[in-house]
């Protein structure tokens, strides 16, 4: 019975700014240990739809479950508790700019005192190896880091404290195509490694197909196919395939102005 | 016309009511942190050393240089009466009851709560504050919470230092450049003051502190719009920070000294 609950499901949910519906009744369940992945244009409601499961953006409706706990009705306690099993990937990587990587890397442990300084500094080293860099890293600060050694950061951050949740929000974006397949191979590994269940959005295809298991289009706050992402390329879709192809003609236009 | 008119008059009122609301929730959270642990001591630490060490320097000269100024200002008007005694007086009064706290709060502000609201802004444009967040970290908690105390503590220091290198300043023109005796001006001085105006100048000094901390934190937690949004927020902490510091330097000073 436990085994069947999905990691997260998401039912009903519904958030509008003003009058823009961003996400208008989406449906979703990630079983464990699925490495999931969103795809969507840009304004498609992906990152609010990860902001509403971290609980950053509150839904005008519906449920998100996460093991069967309704995160919308927690306390913040409980919340805050539950944060403490996700890790997130930040696009531009967010790391702490006054603090150096080392720091930022175990920020989760110290903050719930899982680790004092000097272990956490050794944590760290052990961390940033895992995520191909050398543990001196540790001491610089991310203005003296590359777009992709940023990347690797934050995805250890991410992964420091051994989440049962993986989020990542456009892994691959700004950086060049052998770093985005580094970052994709990263990602795998880690995921694969803590047995973890991870949602990804992305709008990059080949970064789609490395990371995900299962994928999902959503289109006007609306999750208009679901399969799995091997299949993202020939999916049967016409939108979907419009928008993985990159076409210009088909069903979904942009509404530019002439 | 004069609908529209009172329609404009009507929204702003709100828009203003809603601001003040905002903000008064704002500060009675961040003070609730300030109680409720966990303290973040690091943060409290650098902002504490940011207010009030690295301060320092610009607020020492400003005092030196206002004492100087009024004992020089004092002593064009005193003079015509044959009251050049009182300058002593003057200088120690004005330098512990006004000029102190104020100047120190205004180049804090300028300081201080401009870097506070840049920091906190660009963190919250690039997604550091929902990274706290998702780090099990209340940002109100671990942002705002110690600046706000770091205001409220390190300002009165300040305002000490500026005190003693105001009266420093008065001390110094009156008797290299004036000629007075400095046994009969530090007399004079010790007799004009008494602890209340002491106490009353940093007690408006953590209240500066306090408000300016608050502006900082308060505009740069709420910006939004990339590096203009930050850019609004830093200046709006500096001015609506040293406007309510004026304001609130009136009230106070109305509430001690009217009688």
């Amino acid at each position: 019975m436990t085994s069947a609950l999905p990691k997260i499901r998401i039912r009903d949910l519904h958030k509008s700014f003003g009058s823009k519906k961003v996400l208008d009744g989406i449906n979703l369940d990630v079983p464990q240990g699925t490495s999931f992945v969103i795809i969507g244009g840009s304004g498609s409601g992906k990152s609010v739809l990860l902001r509403c499961i971290l609980g950053l953006i509150i839904p005008d409706s519906g449920s998100i479950e996460i093991d069967g706990e309704n995160i919308l009705t927690a306390t913040d306690k409980r919340r805050e508790a539950l944060r403490g099993e996700i890790g997130m990937l930040f696009q531009n990587a967010a790391l702490f700019d006054s603090l150096p990587v080392w720091e930022n890397v175990t920020f989760g442990l110290l903050a719930r005192k899982r680790l004092k300084r000097p272990e956490a500094r050794d944590h760290a080293g052990t961390i940033l190896a895992q995520v191909g860099l050398d543990p001196s890293v540790g001491d610089l600060y991310p203005s003296e880091l590359s777009g992709g050694m940023q990347k690797r950061v934050g995805l250890a951050r991410a992964i420091a404290a051994t989440p049962d949740i993986l989020f990542f929000d456009e892994p691959t974006t700004g950086l060049d195509p052998i770093m985005g397949a580094v970052i994709d191979g990263l990602i795998v590994d880690c995921v694969k490694k803590l047995g973890s269940t991870a949602i990804a959005i992305t709008h990059d295809m080949a970064s789609a197909q490395r990371i995900g298991d299962e994928a999902a289009m959503l289109y006007k706050g609306q999750l208009i196919w679901q399969g799995p992402a091997s299949s993202l390329m020939n999916s049967g879709n016409a939108m979907v395939d419009q928008f993985t192809h990159g076409r210009r003609e088909g069903p979904i236009t942009m509404e530019l102005r002439k | 016309m004069l609908l529209n008119l009172v329609a404009r008059l009507g929204r702003a009122t709100l828009a203003l009511i809603q601001a003040a609301g905002s903000l008064a929730l704002f500060a009675l959270e961040g003070l609730s942190h300030i109680v409720r642990p966990p303290f973040y001591g690091r943060v409290f630490f650098g902002t504490f050393l940011e207010t009030g060490f690295f301060s320092l320097p610009v607020v020492a000269l400003t005092a030196l240089f206002s004492g100087g100024v009024i004992a020089l200002q004092s002593y064009t008007g005193f003079a015509q009466y044959h009251v050049q005694s009182a300058i002593a007086g003057i200088v120690v009064l004005a330098v512990t009851r006004e000029l102190g706290p104020v100047l120190a709060g205004l180049m804090v502000a300028g300081r201080v709560g401009a870097a506070m609201a840049a920091q906190i802004g660009t963190m919250r444009v690039t997604d550091q504050i929902d990274a706290l967040t998702t780090l099990s970290t209340n940002p109100m908690k671990y942002l705002v919470a110690p600046r706000l105390l770091a205001g409220l503590v390190a300002l009165p220091l300040l305002v000490l230092v500026a005190d003693v290198l105001g009266v420093a300043g008065g001390f110094t023109v009156c008797v290299m450049k004036l000629g007075f005796s400095p046994s009969a001006y530090i007399t004079s001085t010790l007799n004009s003051l008494k602890a209340i105006d002491v106490t009353v100048g940093l007690v408006k000094a953590a209240l500066f502190g306090f408000l300016i901390s608050l502006m900082g934190c308060y505009y740069g937690y709420n910006s939004k719009g990339g590096a203009e949004g930050v850019g609004s927020a830093t200046t709006a902490a500096v001015v609506v920070a040293s406007i309510l510091l004026l304001a609130f330097d009136y009230l106070l000073t109305d509430l001690f000294f009217s009688q």
